[in-house]
């Protein structure tokens, strides 16, 4: 019996366990993307389960989304993941027991295409999930049947594409027409879900087998966002880095020698021995700080990143002893000021570009004119204790890197690093040299917020002196 | 007094309700959890959502006491837990000093009478349940997350000269945090997580209607409607919900009968608390408060 053999090789058989079983297999799968759950917060989830009445589909979800997702990014994921778990097993139990809906699919002939373009677009304005649903069935029947080229994605702009959907307005279309206006990405991005999720099914009901999942991708991921957000997520990294850097282990400067005692504290601690002092108690050490001078292109090719990058520095500034930055293109300007006086990232870079006068004629980076006004400005302030760190791309525009500065100033600072907003993959093609400079100092790439936090810790630890100095 | 014992989600929504907190879905069923379990529940979520009125809603709805422990930088055990009162324990000593022993006095001095208690040790100790709300979390640092670590999972606190002091009866605990830091794993493994947002129009409308009663149900409609579109704008402090209150009172106290441009511009300052909001808002939402795109 052929539908058989293929049922069987299609669908696995459920996971021993019965409920408990599905519970710790949606867990995996949220673990899978990326949400971290213990065994403790799964335990938690049947607890909460024994309060919970499980017929409740919105009680038993918010129940245990409030045991195995706890942030706002997690409980994200946790929906997604929540609706492609239960869609899943849903169908895959309704193929095991061979239940096919009934009733066919109104062919393509009964559908009045105009009718129901216009009615999809009516239903995304107003928002009514179970409209769309059916209206997804429709257009597929209407659009979607016979011609399907077997690989979801496609299928789904296809057919999207045969509604006329689109984001931007269609003023050639009559008036009120639903779609004259254009129709919200977001709500687009919806419907084409209903499609997929739909288009699915039917795949499912065909074959009887239950395709790979799919992982969850980064644009589905992210929280709905605007530039507010963003610049939060900008300030939350800021705020953990600076967390992450006042609780690491420092190494304390010049041993135990200049150790204050904490008169307070030891009084404190007295009384424990009748009023006499015999435990001391010390000041904490203070952590050691680096002086730093940072280097930064705010040319055309690189300015986000760069001032991005300035402005985490400078509130990490309690970090450090003493932070001076820089900022150039042709020339070399000073904007340590700005920083200190403007906390809002975007005003700082708006100050930036307008008066730090560093683009001479071309607008392009000269690094050897740079390096040697560089020199020239800080010569006496270097030291074998002060870290240069450089921003840029190092993509010269085919002018002479001229290296052998760059390494007269790595020779004087204790400490050089490089950050590359370029992912190594495009080093040193093209006009970058950044292998000229690599001999002298340590090049990062730097085009994540991750790469950032890992380079502020190696620069906080304060390590070794490296390259030519 | 005999504290409620709920027995239903519904029990606690209606509850809560019933003491003038309108709960969203998750809330009510959380806040349920948090009493079976007896597990501490972390709330987080934009400023003035609710997130401290909900303990307090809880508190009077179980008929428990609140005891609240407010974090700020640099909050440390004895400001949280306990304290010995070392001034009290010197005096002690000195009246004391000639004739009696070291081993009685060291017996005297370190016995409850010298000891102050700190909210998180009232809280343990009490011999009623209590509701116990160590607000915004977020502004304490690690080593403080660490100590409330064995607070949160055994109900109990070490104190060296005493012993372990274990609580009587099981607290209700909320912690609100403002998710101005990222919390370590191990507090967030322990609670359970419920995130308060700002509300749904229909739902804020509710608890608008709920504390100004007189209001006219237009006005409040309009108002809540007004305060959505101020939140997607780019301010630098949105209106919460205590805001959306305060301005149903004001307008109330006006007597006003309408939100017209002139109204919305003498009293936006109850709503805004920032001067470059304020002017944000005033040529933004200016224009859609004008009759004519009313009538449209």
């Amino acid at each position: 019996m052929p539908l058989r053999e293929k049922l069987e090789r299609g669908v696995p058989e459920r996971g021993p366990g019965g409920f408990a079983g599905e519970l710790l297999a949606f867990a995996e799968d949220l673990r899978e993307e990326g949400v971290a759950v213990g065994t403790s917060e799964i335990l938690d989830a049947f607890r909460v389960l024994e309060h919970v009445p499980w017929s409740d589909q919105r009680d038993f979800k918010e129940g245990i989304a409030a045991t195995l997702a706890k942030s706002p990014e997690d409980r994200r994921v946790f929906e997604l993941v929540f609706d492609r778990f239960f869609f899943r097993a849903a169908e895959a139990e309704a193929a095991r027991q061979r239940i096919t809906e009934g009733g066919q699919a109104p062919g393509a002939s009964d559908i009045n295409l105009d009718t129901l373009r216009q009615q999809i677009a009516a239903a995304l304005r107003d928002g009514s999930e179970a409209a769309l649903r059916d209206l997804a069935r429709l257009a597929i029947a209407a659009f979607g049947q016979g011609q399907g080229s077997g690989v979801l994605g496609v299928d789904v702009q296809r057919i999207r594409r045969a509604l006329g959907l689109r984001a931007e307005a269609q003023p050639d279309l009559p008036e009120g027409d639903p779609r004259r206006e254009g129709t919200p990405r977001d709500q687009l991005r919806r419907f084409e879900q209903f499609l997929r999720r739909e288009l699915e099914r039917a795949l499912i009901e065909r074959t009887a087998s239950l395709p790979p999942k799919r992982p969850l991708n980064e644009l589905d991921r992210a929280l709905p966002s605007g530039p507010i957000q963003d610049l939060a997520a900008v300030h939350r990294v800021v705020a953990q880095l600076k967390r992450r850097l006042a609780t690491q282990g420092h190494e304390p400067r010049g041993r135990k020698r200049h150790a204050h005692v904490d008169v307070r504290r030891t009084m404190r601690a007295s009384l424990e021995t009748g009023g006499v002092p015999i435990t001391l108690k010390y000041r904490p050490q203070r952590p050691r700080r680096p002086e730093i001078f940072v280097l930064c292109d705010v040319s055309t090719s690189v300015t986000s990143a760069s001032t991005f990058f300035l402005s985490v520095l400078h509130a990490l500034h309690d970090a450090f002893r003493k932070l001076r930055s820089f900022v150039f293109i042709e020339r070399i300007s000073e904007v340590t000021e700005v920083f200190e006086r403007e906390r809002d990232f975007r005003a700082a870079s708006e100050a930036i570009s307008k008066d730090a006068g560093v683009a001479d004629i071309s607008g392009y980076t000269d690094y050897g004119r740079v390096w040697e006004e560089f020199l020239s400005l800080i010569e006496d302030e270097l030291h074998p204790r002060a870290t240069v760190i450089v921003l840029g791309d190092a993509r010269t525009n085919g002018r002479p890197p001229r290296d052998d500065v760059f390494a007269a100033i790595t020779a004087r600072a204790g400490r050089t690093f490089w950050l590359n907003p370029e992912p190594r993959l495009y080093w040193n093609y093209g006009d970058s040299v950044i292998a000229a400079y690599e001999r002298h100092c340590v090049a990062f790439e730097c085009w994540r917020t991750d790469q950032l936090e890992e380079f502020v810790k190696v620069l906080s630890e304060g390590g070794r002196a490296t390259g030519a100095g | 007094m005999a504290p409620t014992e709920p027995t239903s989600v519904t029990d606690v929504a209606a509850g809560l309700e019933g003491v003038g907190y309108l709960p969203g879905e998750s809330t009510a069923l959380v806040s349920f959890l948090a009493t079976k379990l007896g597990k501490p529940v972390l709330v987080e979520g934009p400023a003035g959502v609710g997130k401290t009125e909900l303990a307090k809603a809880l508190a009077r709805f179980l008929e428990r006491p609140l005891v609240r422990l407010q974090c700020y930088e640099g909050l440390d055990e004895a400001k949280a837990l306990y304290e010995w009162n070392y001034r009290k324990q010197l005096l002690r000593i000195q009246t004391e000093s000639d004739g009696t022993g070291w081993q009685d006095v060291q017996e005297d001095i370190f016995g409850e009478e010298f000891l102050l208690q700190r909210p998180l040790m009232t809280a343990i100790a009490s011999a009623e349940p209590v509701v116990l709300l160590v607000d915004e979390i977020d502004k304490t640092d690690q080593e403080f997350e660490a100590m409330l670590l064995e607070l949160l999972s055994d109900f109990q606190i070490s104190i060296p000269e005493l012993g372990r002091i274990e609580a009587r009866t099981q607290p209700v605990v909320l912690l609100t945090s403002n998710n101005t830091r990222e919390l370590t794993e191990a507090l967030k493994r322990r609670c359970l997580y419920l995130w308060l947002d700002y509300p749904e129009l229909e739902h804020e409308l509710q608890i608008v209607r709920l504390h100004s009663p007189d209001l006219d149900e237009q006005v409040a409609r309009k108002l809540v409607e007004v305060i959505h579109r101020i939140r997607e704008l780019d301010l630098k402090k949105p209106p919460s919900i205590a805001e959306s209150i305060d301005w149903a009172r004001t307008l109330m106290l006006l007597g006003a009968t309408d939100i017209d441009q002139d109204t919305f511009t003498k009293t936006m300052s109850v709503i805004l608390k920032h001067r470059t909001d304020l002017d944000t808002v005033a040529s933004r939402v200016g224009v859609m408060l004008d009759p004519a795109a009313d009538a449209a």
